[in-house]
């Protein structure tokens, strides 16, 4: 609030620092050839540039939780994966100068095709990611509970949803942040980073950095700048940079940028499914049988596949179903790795499970409400145990959602679409119950194995929860715990939970949220994910001031001749509960016991510091029977919306929207409230806006927040929140996680207001004007030819056409119809055979590309130039290499190229075809058609995708246009476009000022 | 003219919250760096450094303006506010800073910033700013926890408080 | 994300500044408000040899009016413009728009003139040049040109400026008492690059529909008033040969079929202006 807060960014930095920036791959998928850094090693301020080969020669591939041939380093070694994958690390004495050595390491890729939807890459068709691996199929799970075949074959209605839920992620303002140094005499690598757990990845990290647990001093800031699961992100450069650190002898940190973080980060899981419902005639859930397809990206990297795992004891929602089956598959593409992600495996299951209850009632002519109610878990059922094994702790959830409705709540909203309805306006109502987990089971991940690979392994289960108390001589208190907070408001809570039991003000209490491996209690389930927080890490806390209580009360007790169960702690004072004169200030007891240890009760114990270290017991490793109670504690909650869409725009706005939570025992009903607006603001990002876009070719196109798009204060209408609490019976206070909820609900919410309105089905998201109005389009099935039913044609079709399980054909750079293609034609007075040898002479070929610096023809029909290529001020040096092949000699040619530069790289096909026409003039002429496909990856995609086709369309014409002119030469003399033309691009161009964001 | 080579420091004196600055600064080095880096007032946070997320904004001039599209040789002789200028630490927090906090209007802090000195401009400029205004203004910057909703309660809050302040 | 190195120059005349663009030609970019520039050299997608800051050039700092236009001076922010008394009175069109360019908080930087020579197709102001037949006066050390909108936007980010040229200002006419304007974009979220952007000038007798966002540049129709049927049978006609570019927000064909609709939307508000008067 002043500017004094501690982010990882902030913090003093120790003398001889570096700075490191990253060389990323702008390829989805390359061989990696070679890299030479010596230019860059030579450019002055720069003290290192370390590659793949030389760090790994020092460390260790990270393990990864299914066991299979893909090892996955923080420097790429011989083949890139996906497009930002970190190739190089520059050490210099500063970010600038480090960024001005990027752009001088030559790197020498041969790209290979890439694998971009997961519908491809579980065919036998698609080219494998990790040869070791033998496919792109990581792993492969069927489950089933109950007996799902007997009630889907005797169901009077089986009822199908086929869902592609998008990437999309967090992003939280603040980006990663390593600051790493070496002591060799120690061997020992202390670490500063953003880290937010599961401190599982500890022993990931130590192992890839080659060192014991203990030679890993990670320590966390006081303050981070948000996490949601995202900042999980940084250990792979805790990694690079620690192992850089070792290597230049030095200090080195390295801030993450917003480009490096959309494009290589890290993104929630993109995943297929199709769902199938059995229901009898009233519309009662028989039975569930689940396809799921996740795509984890490049690298199966720790925890995934856990994003498939985490919802595995919970995949019936909030309905009372007990035949389950699941069919499980992960593959890698060529897209970033996946990752913790605020709702972690949630918004997949729900979105198909929500869409499929709506589609049931239509189909069943139920109303929608109805049937949710008909299959909620009943109240009287709670404990429940699902089919797959999470044992539901407390609900009501049919009186949360009569709450929810009220008595006039949902009629209101009903009244208002009857209303708008009849004014042709186009107006849905939305709603979704969703049972939201917390307090991850460290051993549900374990569920992917089968029974008797885990009975070899050995059982995981359990997740430790720690915090500290510790009351000084002058009896004031400070707490900390392993729970890594990203705002959520840790320290309020845990000192008002402290406070309570001590007798004193919260503001006395000091927090410290600062973690350090070295010195600190932590476990591998620390941090801060899962929505443990409120569930156990300040149960923990409660119990250690419980312990201290019960010790300063042992002492109390004595002093004051009282029995310990009649004090009293108030005001800073243990009184008598009979008579309150009779009392002793706290701080007083507090110093007797570091004072005088020898004088106190035996069940004071000694010292006064107390670290809880606690688990739910209920959270056993999975049985044989794969049934895992993966989560601790279960909420419930029940959303309903209006959506009000444009029928003309395709705009969707939300109206308004109502959610109910039963988060059991609220510790602080305004950080809790904070918690779901928070989620509600992400999931209604990832309903309508947010997107990580992949062309055809594995580029990565949504690589600046113009292009992925966070709502804005303009997009996120106003929350009614409602609490229904029935605590759970499990968790120390009652409470139960909810700052996931609304990422899981909110999104198919949505989705069920938007097809409601349209009446139509809605089998994707975001939800943005160019979707919505693709779904009127298609629904009035009157779209115009070329109207394309997709909302973003750069990207890969199967992710359009659920259920699009089919094999997709090889995605080559430079096949014909990726990418962005084009066509036009263009009439030049000179006859085709003028045109024709224009083409084939190197000389006139060199003089019509635009701003060439360098020509060479290497052999026949395949040229190499250095080119100056760009549109508007966006210019760059490019390496391009190009074959031209007759087609039809004298009146068809072929050509196919590539270019790479600083700015990214580009490959592409055209055809040009040439025609004899009669000038009016009576002159000869040539008719020219040309059709091209180019695709551009690399920086200038992930950042200038908004005006690439543009660009591409711009270039072209450039570049036909001087051919034209070439050809023809008494044009130029008329000074026309052409000599502009090249006047311009020899030289860059400049326009005066600048402006907009 | 003023012509500073690409390879050396220059002088640069600029007024931070009030105090006269002297630093060197390379033609290249971002006003965020100047702030964080040479002077050490790190309260200015960089979320996107293409002027988007608004984490970096900072008063040029008496205006609320991004810190990361403007260069440190650009504000020579110019004044700035920081975050660290609305209430130096001795002093009690502003109107609007207390009222973010009782209206829970910042979790992770780290838009906070940015979105004080927009705000702060905003009240002070615009004392009949209605809510879509603030919405709008808001809509420069980006926070992932809130919500947006606290900090337009809080806002709002503020505007009503100064127009009773102002009746009577 | 940290820019190449350059030079930085600051000119305290208008002549210094075309002297050093005279010897610098297209090595030197130059700077007004940096809303753009500042990111693309960030990003390293631009990488000048000099940066010429044109934005303490009291000469360029003015807004003057007449009967037929208003001139706005090259330093002259975005932010300057919107608060210009005048504004309403001169260039309603202009008031309309200019809170949907950037946010507040760029507008302060941003200059007017700056967004016209970022020609971006999806940009408000750059459609209010074309839409209005306004100019731009263009000034190298060899003297003036003006230079009609038709003639200054020559494609997707590119202008006729030459490399030894700046701004010197744009002239916005100012239309009659008879006229209405009308203005209104379909954005994902407020102050986005708008997916197409739709303007209106008319009077009683014709109208002008400027559309942004859809080809490379901003494309002007005109038409004569008559009954809505016709008129938006002759709009759908004329967008129809316009090539709309794709992007990962939305289809060219999406980004050209919503002019029809959004252009009615317009023509009825005219309607409504005209009638009320």
């Amino acid at each position: 609030m002043r500017g004094l807060g501690q982010y990882a960014d902030d913090l003093a930095v120790p003398r001889a620092l570096t700075h490191a920036a990253f060389l990323r791959s702008p390829h989805a998928h390359a061989e990696l050839r070679s890299v030479d850094a010596t230019a860059a090693a030579a450019h002055p301020g720069i003290i290192a540039v370390l590659t793949g080969p030389e760090l790994a020669a020092i460390g260790k591939p990270f393990i990864t939780g299914v066991k299979t041939d893909a090892p996955h380093y923080p420097l790429a070694i011989d083949r890139v994966r996906y497009m930002g994958e970190p190739v190089a690390v520059v050490i210099a004495t500063s970010r600038y100068v480090a960024e001005d050595a990027l752009e001088l390491i030559e790197v020498d890729y041969a790209p290979l095709p890439a694998v971009v939807t997961p519908g491809h890459a579980a065919t036998d068709q698609s080219v494998v990611l990790h040869p070791g691996a033998g496919s792109n199929v990581l792993h492969e799970r069927q489950f089933r509970y109950g007996d799902p075949e007997a009630e889907f074959a005797a169901a009077a209605h089986v009822v199908t949803v086929d869902t592609v839920y998008p990437r999309n992620a967090c992003t939280p303002i603040e980006c990663n942040v390593v600051q790493a140094s070496f002591h060799p005499g120690e061997q020992l690598y202390d670490v500063v980073a953003n880290f937010q757990g599961p401190y599982t990845l500890h022993t990931v990290m130590a192992r890839s950095l080659g060192v014991p647990g203990n030679r890993l001093r990670l320590r966390t800031p006081p303050d981070s700048g948000g996490s949601f699961g995202v900042k999980q992100s940084v250990f792979p450069y805790v990694v690079a940079i620690g192992l850089a650190a070792r290597l230049v002898g030095q200090p080195v940190k390295w801030v993450e940028d917003r480009l490096e973080h959309l494009s290589a980060a890290t993104s929630a899981t993109n995943r297929v499914t199709k769902l199938r419902g059995a229901f009898d005639v009233h519309g009662t859930l028989l039975a569930l049988d689940y396809d799921q397809l996740e795509d984890c990206g490049a690298y199966l990297r720790a925890p995934e596949p856990a994003t498939l795992y985490r919802m595995h004891g919970n995949m019936t929602g909030a309905y009372a179903v007990q035949n389950l089956a699941i069919h499980n598959r992960v593959v890698v593409t060529n897209k970033t790795p996946t990752g913790l992600n605020r709702g972690f495996g949630g918004p997949q299951v729900y979105f198909p499970l929500e869409r499929l209850m709506d589609k049931a009632a239509a189909t069943l002519g139920v109303d929608r409400v109805e049937i949710r109610r008909r299959n909620l878990v009943p109240a009287d059922a709670m404990p429940y145990r699902t089919a797959s094994g999470a044992l539901l702790d407390s609900g009501d959830y049919a009186h949360s959602l009569e709450c929810a409705l009220g008595s006039e709540r949902h009629a209101s909203l009903l009244e208002r679409q009857r209303e708008r309805r009849a004014a042709g306006r186009l107006y849905g109502i939305g709603y979704a119950a969703v049972v939201e987990p917390s307090v991850s089971n460290m051993g549900y991940i374990t569920t992917l194995m089968t029974p008797a690979e885990r009975e070899r392994a050995g059982p995981k289960n359990g997740a430790l929860a720690t915090a500290t108390v510790n009351v000084d001589p002058a009896g004031s208190v400070t707490v900390h715990a392993a729970s890594i907070p990203q705002g959520q408001g840790h320290k309020t809570v845990l000192a008002q939970v402290v406070a309570d039991v001590l007798g004193i003000g919260p503001h006395d209490i000091v927090v410290l949220m600062d973690h350090d491996t070295g010195k600190d209690p932590w476990s591998i389930a620390s941090g801060n994910y899962s929505s443990r927080f409120a569930a156990v890490v300040a149960g923990a806390a409660h119990r250690a001031a419980l312990t201290i209580r019960a010790r300063i009360a042992a002492i109390a007790a004595a002093d004051l001749n009282v029995p310990p169960v009649e004090l009293e702690f108030r005001d800073g004072f243990i009184s008598s509960r009979h008579n309150p004169d009779n009392r002793v200030p706290l701080a007083r007891t507090a110093a007797k016991a570091h004072w005088s240890p020898l004088a106190i009760p035996a069940a004071a114990g000694a010292g006064l510091r107390e670290t809880a270290t606690w688990t739910m017991p209920e959270l056993t490793e999975p049985d044989a029977q794969d049934r895992v109670n993966s989560s601790g504690a279960h909420g419930f909650i029940f959303d309903l919306c209006g959506v009000e869409i444009d029928a003309v725009t395709g705009q969707a706005k939300v109206d308004r929207y109502i959610t109910m939570h039963d988060a059991g025992t609220l510790l602080n009903p305004q950080l809790a409230d904070g918690q779901v607006r928070g989620a509600f603001a992400q999931g209604l990002g990832a309903a309508l806006l947010e997107s990580f876009e992949y062309q055809a070719d594995g580029s990565f196109a949504s690589g600046t927040l113009a292009d992925y798009l966070p709502p804005t204060a303009c997009e996120v209408p106003d929350l009614e929140i409602l609490h229904d609490p029935h605590p759970s019976p499990l968790t120390p206070l009652g409470a139960k996680g909810l700052g996931e909820g609304n990422c899981m609900s909110t999104p198919v919410c949505i989705a069920n207001a938007v097809a409601d309105a349209l009446q139509t089905s809605v089998d994707t998201l975001p939800l943005n004007p160019a979707r919505v109005h693709a779904l009127m389009q298609a629904e009035r099935g009157g779209a115009d030819d070329d109207a394309t039913p997709t909302a973003a044609p750069g990207s890969t079709p199967e992710d359009q056409l659920p259920a699009a399980l089919h094999p997709a054909p090889e995605t080559a750079a430079a096949d014909d119809g990726h990418g962005m293609t084009g066509e036009g034609s263009t009439t030049i007075r000179a006859a085709p055979d003028a045109v024709w040898s224009c083409l084939n002479n190197p000389g006139q070929l060199r003089a019509l590309l635009p701003g060439c610096k360098a020509f060479e023809q290497s052999s026949d029909g395949e040229y190499r130039a250095e080119l100056s290529l760009g549109v508007g001020p966006v210019r760059g040096l490019f390496d391009c290499r190009f074959r031209f092949t007759p087609v039809v000699a004298g009146a068809q040619l072929r050509i196919d190229g590539g270019a790479t530069g600083a700015l990214g790289a580009s490959s592409g096909t055209a055809i040009i075809r040439l025609d004899d026409v009669l000038q009016p003039d009576g002159a000869s002429g040539t008719r020219l058609d040309y059709r091209y496909s180019v695709t551009l990856t690399g920086k200038v995609a992930a950042v200038g995708g908004r005006l690439l086709d543009g660009a591409s369309r711009t270039l072209i014409g450039q570049m036909i246009k001087a051919l034209a002119s070439a050809a023809e030469p008494e044009r130029e003399e008329r000074g026309t476009w052409a000599s502009r033309l090249g006047a311009g691009l020899r030289s860059r161009w400049s326009d005066s000022g600048d402006s907009e964001s | 003219m003023r012509y500073l080579r690409a390879d050396a420091a220059h002088p640069i004196a600029v007024t931070i919250n009030g105090r006269p600055y002297a630093v060197q600064a390379e033609p290249r080095l971002l006003l965020t760096d100047l702030l964080r880096e040479v002077i050490g007032l790190t309260g200015t946070h960089t979320g996107c450094e293409h002027g988007v997320c608004g984490a970096c904004t900072v008063h040029i001039e008496g205006i609320p303006q991004r810190a990361c599209l403007t260069y440190a040789v650009q504000v020579d002789g110019r004044s700035i506010t920081t975050v660290e200028g609305l209430a130096p630490s001795a002093a009690p927090l502003t109107a609007l800073q207390s009222a973010f906090r009782e209206h829970h209007a910042l979790q992770c802090g780290f838009c906070t910033p940015g979105l004080l000195m927009s705000l702060s401009h905003l009240v002070e400029s615009e004392p009949d700013a209605d809510e879509a205004r603030v919405r709008e203004v808001l809509s420069g910057h980006l926070c992932r926890c809130t919500g947006y909703q606290g900090i337009v309660d809080a806002t709002m809050d503020v505007l009503a408080a100064q127009r009773r302040d102002g009746a009577t | 994300m940290k820019p190449a190195r350059f030079d930085y120059a600051c000119p305290d005349t208008l002549d210094e500044a075309l002297a050093l663009l005279a010897e610098e030609g297209p090595a030197a970019r130059v700077m007004a408000g940096g809303q753009s520039l500042a990111a693309m050299l960030n990003m390293r997608l631009v990488e000048p040899r000099v940066v010429l800051d044109i934005s303490r050039l009291h000469e360029l700092a003015y807004i003057t009016a007449n009967d037929l236009y208003v001139e706005v001076g090259a330093a002259v922010t975005q932010r300057e413009l919107l608060a210009w008394p005048a504004l309403a009175d001169k260039l309603p069109l202009i008031a309309q728009m200019l809170p949907h360019v950037g946010h507040t908080q760029t507008r302060a930087r941003g200059t007017v003139c700056g967004s016209l020579a970022h020609a971006d197709p999806s940009s408000e102001l750059p459609l209010a040049l074309a839409l209005l037949n306004g100019e731009v006066v263009l000034q190298s050390r060899t003297g003036i040109r003006t230079l009609a909108a038709r003639a200054f936007h020559t494609g997707l980010m590119t202008t006729a400026v030459e490399p030894f040229e700046l701004i010197r200002a744009v002239r916005f006419p100012v239309l009659g008492d008879a006229a209405v304007t009308a203005f209104t974009e379909v954005s994902q979220r407020h102050g986005d690059f708008a997916l197409t952007a739709v303007a209106l000038t008319g009077d009683r007798r014709r109208i002008r529909i400027g559309v942004a966002g859809v080809e490379d540049r901003p494309k002007v129709l005109d038409l004569l008033w008559r009954d809505d049927a016709s008129l938006q049978d002759e709009i759908q006609a004329k967008v129809s040969t316009m090539h709309g570019s794709d992007d990962i927000h939305a289809s060219g064909a999406y980004r050209r079929d919503l002019v029809p609709h959004l252009a009615m939307r317009l023509i009825e508000e005219a309607r409504d202006a005209l009638s009320a008067r």
